[in-house]
């Protein structure tokens, strides 16, 4: 987590903290494992007027950040999230908001408004169920049909897709992309809810046959969104990152105080080298991975051109220390770290789901790649 | 550093970049295809020749008046602040530069000197090295006191006004052409053993010091052992107070773990697409994957993005351990985080150009030297991990200082140092 905040950031990671405390201590996130969506009707509201749905909208559409950094300020919500493995569409409707509100236009006032108040809920559609083009492919079709349009395709998993009132959707038209909202009651949208590692996070597959959308659905231009689209990516990969790297802080202090409290052979863990030298280990992607959620989400704000390295470099670097990291906590922890009782396995689910949505640390891997030679035939073209 | 300069009397950041800029162009040459830094093995003749020309480099930045960027003006610094540092090192990509001052003579020889040092030690010695005229070597390491430092056997006898140094220093890379040597030696053998150690500066070269160079196992003979016999140090020439050393030492070392962030080191960023990287990402190593014809296998392509993930890792956190420790929000202690990550990251970079270049590195023809050393930078590997102090060390670091969990047992501790049992490969190996 950020180093430097400012009084009011400090004020919306603590009120957050507390309500999370209150609200949703983890004996509360284990009764709702059997909940359908995950929380309790209010919860999703409250937490809205704390600030949790408006930091990536306009103050013109009824949403503002505390800092001027809106994207920021989520991440140190979504990182008090990860501490206290909380349930709720926190990622999936702030990347649509945020999306919607640089759109702008009229149509777009109403939704916000509902969506900021915490009393409606949007769902981010754009990964696909193991696209042919790899990471990031999309084959959902949008095509204009008189003065309407017509979208078919599937996406999954789609995170709190039942909960969902409305749909972005990602779909090819033409060469290029389009964005499109999508009312969840329309005809022709079948929502299946997922089976889940997280506890309390929902997931869905949600397929488009045929649905027919006025013209007013499209944001932003069609078949010119690819730009708009790979922003929200890295909008959502800075939220998830932080997410994760909040479920690891505390994984890992909780071990810390473990291994200081449990002795074997009439000394703690903690003075073991042999555990020492992992606990070292463990810090240091640990602190590594605060460093990288940070920067991506600086960058996110201050270099445009270099926000999607920073995003993918975060998300490969603690996609992959990360889920090692909590499961050398479950390690430590011996027996009772494969408990249900345990709190431990709540922040290796979230950490665990997060690794493998949003591209994993291969997929990610392989886009810098294809980044670095891209900017290498850059200079040569240069040269 | 700069802490007593008012910023209003600071020329701004990006003025100075600019004056930087034009300077450069003016008067540094160009770094070139082959230019190398770094452990090098070199024919003797060729060694020297290089040494030569980066006094004369380090010369140059004196005149121009760039040398000690974050040094005070007092001792012939130019009183500036990180970011004009930061500004430096980017405006110097590409340019040739006293890459062997920069470690161990300014940091940590001269950090030390201006943490601990008189007036009178600093006036004498750090414009000197500012000027090119002073390469300092760290005497820290024995034959049998590596890791454990304190454990110290050199031994300084007072003599009236002077010291007697005996013993033997080691593993010093470089020795044979440098000029001052900063020596951790015993002063009390009836004291626990942090207790009874002093530091010192002596001239390397001088009738009571025998140097022998130990050649690597790629070549290098750069590595040195100093046998030390009635070395007269006269006592304004020690640093810190009589037994005392300990004290310096930490510091010391702290200085030798933020070798890769201190502001006070030049460190030229590499351009990469227009955009600085920390040294070798994944530009050099996508190189290589298409010299071995790996381009389109997917494998070496995860291996290249990896790479670059782990230098921008290791950029970020260096990043985050500066600022925490500058803005007094966290120990000292946490270097020893960017020591551990350095070594991890910069071994497993090794090993990933190993693999890219595949056969080629293993046996390869003359024209052929760059992937060949390939082959030879894995053999040194290890080098990362055991230089500057070893990754087991700040592993225990990290444990004790940073997480505060108990300390290992030490069968030393609280024992005057004369009792304290030593091994019998305590430098038995050293001479082969
Ligand atoms: C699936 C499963 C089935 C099991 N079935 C049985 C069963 O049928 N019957 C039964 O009696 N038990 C059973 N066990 C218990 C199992 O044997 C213990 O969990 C195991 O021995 C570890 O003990 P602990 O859980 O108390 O952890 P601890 O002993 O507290 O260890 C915690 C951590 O500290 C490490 N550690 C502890 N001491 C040292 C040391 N000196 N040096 C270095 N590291 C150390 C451990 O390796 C571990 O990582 C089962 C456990 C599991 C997970
Ligand atoms: C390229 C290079 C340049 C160097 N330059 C200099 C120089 O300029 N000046 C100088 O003084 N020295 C220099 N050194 C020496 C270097 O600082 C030492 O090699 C290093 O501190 C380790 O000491 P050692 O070799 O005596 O190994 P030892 O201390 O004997 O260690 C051997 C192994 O045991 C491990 N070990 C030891 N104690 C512990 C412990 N308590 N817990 C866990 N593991 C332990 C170590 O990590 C290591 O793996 C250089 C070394 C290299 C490789």
């Amino acid at each position: 987590m950020k180093l430097d905040l400012t009084a009011d950031q400090e004020l919306l990671l603590d009120t957050t903290r507390r309500y999370l405390a209150d609200v949703v201590p983890t004996a509360v996130l284990r009764k709702l494992r059997d909940d359908p969506d995950g929380y309790e009707p209010g919860y999703w509201s409250t937490g809205a007027e704390l600030g949790w749905t408006s930091l990536l909208v306009a103050e013109e559409h009824g949403g503002g950040s505390v800092s001027d950094d809106g994207l920021g300020d989520l991440a140190l919500v979504a990182h008090e999230f990860g501490r206290a493995a909380a349930p709720g569409p926190l990622l999936t409707t702030n990347v649509v908001a945020g999306a919607l509100s640089r759109a702008g236009g009229d149509a777009v006032a109403e939704t916000l408004g509902a969506l900021c108040a915490g009393e409606s809920v949007a769902a981010w559609c754009w990964s696909e169920p193991r696209p042919k083009g790899g990471f990031g492919g999309i084959e959902a079709v949008a095509e204009p049909a008189g003065g309407d349009w017509v979208l078919s395709g599937v996406k999954s998993p789609v995170e709190h897709g039942a909960q969902a009132d409305l749909f972005l959707v990602t779909a090819r038209s033409g060469d290029g992309l389009v964005q499109l909202l999508v009312p969840a009651a329309s005809a022709g949208v079948t929502v299946t809810p997922l089976k889940t590692l997280d506890v309390t996070r929902r997931f869905a597959r949600v397929a488009f046959d045929a649905v027919r959308l006025p013209a007013a659905a499209v944001v932003g231009e069609p078949g010119g969104a690819a730009a708009e689209v790979e922003r929200q990516l890295v909008e959502a990969l800075v939220i998830q990152t932080a997410e994760m790297v909040g479920a690891l802080d505390k994984a890992f202090e909780l071990t810390v105080a473990w291994a200081n409290d449990r002795y074997s052979f009439g000394r703690p863990l903690a003075s073991y080298q042999a555990l020492k030298h992992r606990f070292a280990d463990m810090k240091m992607w640990l602190e590594a991975s605060h460093a990288l959620a940070d920067a991506a989400a600086v960058a996110a704000r201050d270099e445009p051109a270099r926000a999607g390295e920073l995003a993918s470099v975060a998300k490969a670097y603690v996609g992959h220390y990360g889920p090692e990291l909590c499961q050398d906590c479950v390690q430590l922890h011996g027996g009772i770290g494969l408990t249900f009782e345990h709190d431990l396995h709540l922040y290796l689910r979230r950490v665990a789901v997060g690794a493998a949505l949003l591209g994993t640390p291969r997929d990610h891997r392989l886009r810098l790649a294809d980044l670095v030679e891209r900017r290498r035939d850059e200079r040569k073209a240069e040269a | 550093m700069s802490a007593d300069v008012k910023p209003v009397d600071i020329e701004p950041v990006e003025e100075f970049r600019l004056r930087a800029r034009r300077w450069l162009r003016e008067n540094m040459p160009l770094a070139g295809p082959g230019y190398r830094r770094g452990l090098t093995t070199l024919p003797d003749e060729e060694e020297l020749a290089e040494v030569a020309e980066e006094r004369r480099l380090q010369r140059l930045l004196w005149d121009g008046g760039f040398a000690g960027l974050c040094f005070p003006t007092e001792y012939g610094g130019q009183g500036l602040t990180q970011a004009h540092a930061d500004a430096f090192n980017k405006e110097l990509a590409g340019y040739r530069y006293p890459f062997r001052f920069q470690i161990p003579t300014i940091v940590p020889c001269a950090a030390v000197l201006l943490e601990f040092g008189t007036h009178e030690q600093k006036l004498a010695h750090i414009p000197a090295i500012l000027r090119g005229d002073e390469l300092w070597m760290q005497f820290l390491s024995e034959p049998g006191a590596g890791s454990d430092l304190a454990g110290s056997r050199t031994s300084a006898v007072r003599q009236g006004d002077d010291w007697v140094l005996n013993g033997s220093k080691i593993w010093t890379t470089g020795a044979w052409w440098s000029d001052w040597g900063l020596c951790l030696a015993r002063t009390n053998w009836d004291v626990p053993k942090h207790r009874g150690l002093s530091v010192f500066m002596l001239p390397i070269h001088q009738p009571g010091i025998e140097i022998s160079r130990i050649e690597m196992l790629n070549g290098s003979k750069e590595f040195c052992q100093e046998f030390l016999t009635d070395v007269v140090v006269p006592d304004s020439d020690r640093i810190g107070a009589v037994d005392d050393g300990w004290t310096v030492a930490t510091r010391w070392l702290f200085h030798e773990r933020s070798i890769h962030s201190s502001p006070l080191t030049l460190r030229p960023a590499v351009a990469s697409g227009g955009h600085e990287s920390y040294g070798e990402g994944g530009a050099s190593l996508l190189e290589l994957a298409e010299v071995a014809g790996r381009l389109d296998d997917p494998g070496a392509r995860e291996l290249v993005g990896e790479a670059h993930v782990l230098k921008a890792a290791q950029r970020e956190l260096d990043r985050r351990v500066q600022a925490t420790i500058a803005g007094r929000k966290g120990s000292d202690q946490l270097v020893s985080l960017s020591r551990l990550m350095q070594g991890v990251v910069s071994t497993r970079l090794t090993t990933i150009g190993y693999e890219l270049a595949g056969a080629d590195a293993a046996a390869w023809a003359d024209d052929d030297e760059a992937v060949g050393a390939r082959g030879v930078n894995y053999l040194t590997r290890q080098v990362a991990c055991v230089g500057g102090g070893t990754t087991e060390m700040a592993r225990n670091a990290i444990a004790e200082r940073v997480l505060g969990m108990p300390r290992e047992l030490a069968l030393d501790r609280g024992v005057p140092f004369r009792e304290v049992r030593s091994g019998s490969a305590g430098g038995a190996a050293a001479r082969g």
